[in-house]
């Protein structure tokens, strides 16, 4: 039988190698793509959560969260296009304009 | 071993082999579709939980939508020669990153091991109550308990259609070394008209 921490586990799995990528990655499209993939986990947690204890109100907070990385991956590739023409590359370590 | 045993296996293998493949591309392409397969295989989890809505609103809007505008800044940018990976001195070191990773991942996995949340171990996904997860079920929480915070996210769409149109349709800006020359192109082309 298949119970719930299974679920979590991979759940976590999918959130480690999210963040793995978020911290190795120099290439920001790539980085963006971590993040909603701990998005994801986030919400296979929720899933999972409100299955055990058979309220889905987690559902909803689902739907918010892939709301919310829809926007989110709009405006942040919106900014890469103009960070792109600016600096033609989309290497992190050249993004410092607003660093000094 | 049944199928929903298998079926789990299947689809949690093919999530995280997807996402591993996804952070270890050089080429964005392939990262993006790799990150099509993991989510393919998580909307199988989720309908697997039950949340058969959910699963087929992830494949809609995340492969449908999300990658796709993905894929498509990647071919708008035309990354000839500009991916330069891995370059320079990070300012922390990969190994560092890959412990710290590693620790974070750790930390999870006891948390879930250590019983948080006990019921859980008890609970099989076999036995779906009626109506769980389904489209009437999600519908009826989304349009009467939790209107309001639904309507906020249609600002928050709102606000994001406006800031991407704002930031992606600016012209380009000089940086500070070339301010003699025009500040963009509308100004070059009006002054080569005028």
């Amino acid at each position: 039988m298949v119970t719930i921490p299974a679920f979590l586990i991979v759940a976590v799995m999918l959130f480690g190698i999210g963040a793995i990528g978020v911290l190795i990655s120099r290439n920001i499209i790539i980085l963006f793509m971590c993040v909603e993939l701990m998005l994801n986990a986030a919400n296979l947690t929720l899933i999972a959560f409100s299955r055990a204890l058979n309220i889905p109100d987690g559902h909803v907070i689902v739907f918010l969260v892939l709301t919310v990385a829809a926007a989110e991956a709009a405006v942040g590739l919106a900014m890469v296009i103009t960070i792109f023409r600016n600096r033609e590359t989309i290497n992190i370590d050249r993004f410092n304009m607003m660093k000094w | 071993m049944n199928l929903d045993t298998i079926i789990f296996a299947i689809s949690a293998v093919v999530a995280i082999f997807g996402a591993v493949m996804m952070i270890g591309q050089r080429n964005p392409v392939a990262s993006v579709l790799y990150l099509i397969v993991s989510l393919v295989a998580q909307a199988v989890l989720y309908v697997q939980l039950g949340a058969l809505f959910l699963g087929a609103v992830l494949i809609i809007v995340y492969a449908g939508a999300i990658l796709v505008l993905f894929l498509f800044v990647i071919m708008l940018l035309n990354l000839r020669g500009t991916e330069d990976l891995g370059e320079g001195s990070p300012p922390i070191s990969r190994f560092t990153k890959f412990l710290l990773s590693a620790l974070m991942v750790v930390e999870f996995g006891f948390v879930v091991w250590s019983g948080v949340f006990p019921e859980a171990g008890k609970t099989g996904i076999d036995a779906p109550a009626g109506g769980f997860g389904s489209v009437k079920e999600v519908a009826e929480l989304i349009f009467l308990k939790y209107l309001y915070p639904f309507e906020l996210t249609s600002i928050l769409l709102l606000v994001a259609i406006v800031g991407a149109v704002v930031m992606a349709g600016r012209s380009v800006i000089v940086r500070s070394s070339e301010s003699e020359a025009p500040a963009s192109r509308e100004e070059a082309a009006e002054e080569a008209r005028g």
